[in-house]
């Protein structure tokens, strides 16, 4: 049960600042997930966490507890790399057994842990083989084994599943949620660019661009209430249409968004109209692309298959008038 | 076809051509050290008579065996610590950011480019200052020196493709920079440490010029000054038969190192498929 305080953190590369000044505060046993495009800082804001960077201004607290110049292991954190980083000469059990043998843990302790965990993570029948005998599913989870084993106040991890292909990270998505579900007590700490995972795993989401935080929140926050064009882009798949100009104009607004999934086709007398250019069926839903005459075509979600064929004339709504509306500074314009 | 005939030819010819170059020396040596008297000055290109008198008079002549001695003692202390100052040094040079790391990196390597007969002078004067004058450690200390930016060097530009993640992931796990080298680092290491220590070790034990110059006495010299320094019953008597004896005694413990070590030279040049 441990809460996390940023206090206007900063980091700098010499001359370049990576991380400009963030301020998070992260409760006990939060599930928090830090997304963002590439080079947006997350992972340095981790690296900071985990004490394998320096921070260059502002504090990190643990509960009460300044821990900026604390190594990794004082602080009390685990942590699951996006490589794996397993000890390629020690078997799994050694491995897992790595940081408790340093921390001078009794041989019955250890092997008590170790196998709780490997239990946990059904990696018991691979514990004598070497990490180079393993899947990259299999070496992923000896990874989280050897995190588990060290019972840390703090869990982290960076980009755990990007290494893993695409049905593998499913089901180790899954994992990890269940893992949360079971040490109630560990706060986590989850990087990643993927919005999915962040949408499914997250207790909050912390959204992160150019080292500056640009909203933190519950998923369903974000997505019903993006505080900015740019959170609104990222969460959501497909991504958000924007208009501007005249599209918005009507709308009193300098960018309007509106999601694919509220849009919907009308017989006649839609807010827009334009031919279909495309449209991708996926069997259990359809998108298609619309050129409205605005910068990019409209896309639409509907659900199941689409009878419509290119070329055609479309009438398009927003349900229920489900847009969002944004200012010139890309922030939520004022209703009025 | 005729073509393709010619080509294949040409190509073992040159093969053999140069294994012959490479290994003639040696079997020249070989064949010569079995020969006695008057035999030694005919030229033949293969044995005709044998013989282990060269042997056994090598062997009991004076101090060739404290000298053997010697040489082993000396090629194995330059060869364990050099590697674990280079250890230890490369490291630091790979993995600790500093001011100056680059420029260090370049200064140990120009080190290795003055030739010996250069710093000669400068390192008899520590030597003696050192009071290391006419032992085995004037030689340990001189061909470690020289020894050191190979190995750096090498062990550096090892040390540096290790994925950085597995060092993180010791510093988690709370371990202490020297917990990482000796227990995380030096395992993946052994290719190259074997390449390297037996580099060191081939290079201790064919060096002349320091043996030469500081010692003096018989006992503390080591075999290849020995060699050299065989004498004849008379001035004019170049003893060839010893000499060749004593050579191929000297490259014996070599070619059993590298047939040891073999297999692990040949992983260590292709180490780099190491992956977390």
């Amino acid at each position: 049960m441990t809460a996390i305080h940023l206090n206007n953190v900063r980091k700098s590369f010499g001359t370049f600042d990576v991380i400009k000044g963030v301020d998070l505060e992260i409760s006990p046993s939060e599930f928090m997930v830090f997304v963002g495009p590439s080079g947006c800082g997350k992972s340095t804001l981790l690296r900071l966490i985990a004490g394998l960077e320096d921070i260059t201004a502002g504090t990190l607290a643990f509960d009460d507890k300044v821990v900026n110049s604390l190594t990794p292991s004082q602080r009390g954190i685990a942590m699951v790399f996006q490589s794996y980083a397993l000890y390629p000469h020690m078997t799994v059990f050694d491995n897992m057994a790595f940081g408790l043998k340093l921390a001078k843990g009794g041989t019955d302790e250890i092997k008590r842990r170790v196998n709780e965990a490997a239990d946990m993570l059904q990696i018991t029948a691979y514990l004598d083989r070497l990490p180079k005998q393993l899947s990259g599913g299999q070496r992923q989870r000896v990874a989280i084994g050897r995190a588990i084993v060290r019972d840390p106040k703090v869990f982290l991890f960076d980009e755990p599943l990007s290494n893993l292909d695409a049905a593998l990270r499913v089901q180790t998505r899954l994992e990890i949620a269940k893992l949360h579900a079971k040490m109630h007590e560990t706060t986590m700490i989850y990087v990643t660019h993927d919005q999915v995972e962040a949408m499914t795993l997250a207790d909050r989401i912390c959204v992160l661009r150019d080292g500056i935080v640009e909203q933190v929140g519950t998923p369903l926050e974000l997505y019903e209430k993006p505080q900015s064009v740019f959170v609104a882009g990222f969460i959501g798949s497909p991504k958000m249409n924007f208009l501007t100009e005249k599209h918005a104009d009507t709308y009193r607004a300098h960018t309007l968004g509106v999601r694919p999934e509220h849009l919907e086709i009308k017989d006649k007398g839609g807010a827009w109209n334009g031919k279909l250019i495309l449209s991708e069926n996926l069997g259990s839903e359809t998108y298609l692309y619309i050129d409205i005459g605005a910068k990019d075509p409209l896309v639409v979600r509907q659900d199941g298959t689409a009878s419509q064929q290119p070329g055609e004339l479309l009438h398009i709504s927003p349900i229920n008038d489900n847009v969002h509306r944004f200012d010139q500074s890309g922030r939520p314009a004022a209703s009025n | 076809m005729i073509w393709n005939l010619t080509k294949n030819t040409a190509f073992y010819a040159l093969v053999t051509l140069i294994v012959v170059l490479a290994v003639f020396p040696f079997y020249y040596a070989i064949i010569t050290s079995f020969k006695t008297g008057s035999n030694l000055f005919t030229v033949e290109y293969f044995p005709s008579s044998f013989s282990l008198e060269n042997y056994v008079s090598v062997i009991n002549a004076g101090s060739f065996t404290r000298n053997l001695l010697n040489s082993l003692v000396v090629s194995t202390l330059v060869v364990l610590l050099a590697l674990l100052i280079a250890v230890t040094a490369s490291f630091a040079l790979a993995r600790v950011r500093f001011r100056g790391r680059s420029l260090l990196l370049l200064t140990i390597l120009s080190v290795s480019m003055f030739p010996q007969i250069a710093v000669l002078a400068g390192l008899f004067e520590v030597v003696r200052f050192l009071g290391l004058y006419n032992t085995l450690w004037s030689l340990v200390f001189s061909y470690t020196i020289f020894t050191l930016p190979f190995t750096v060097w090498v062990l550096t530009t090892f040390m540096r493709d290790l994925p950085v993640e597995i060092e993180e992931a010791a510093i988690v796990d709370g371990a202490t920079p020297w917990v990482i080298i000796t227990k995380v680092f030096l395992p993946l290491m052994w290719p190259a440490m074997v390449t390297t220590g037996l580099l060191a070790f081939i290079a201790a034990w064919n060096e002349f010029l320091f043996a030469l110059t500081f010692t003096s006495s018989t006992e503390v010299r080591t075999v290849p000054v020995t060699i050299a320094l065989l004498s004849g019953a008379s001035a004019h008597e170049i003893p060839w038969g010893t000499i060749m004896a004593a050579s191929v005694i000297v490259t014996v413990p070599l070619v059993v190192l590298v047939l040891i070590f073999q297999r692990k030279i040949i992983s260590g040049l292709t180490a780099g498929g190491v992956k977390g």
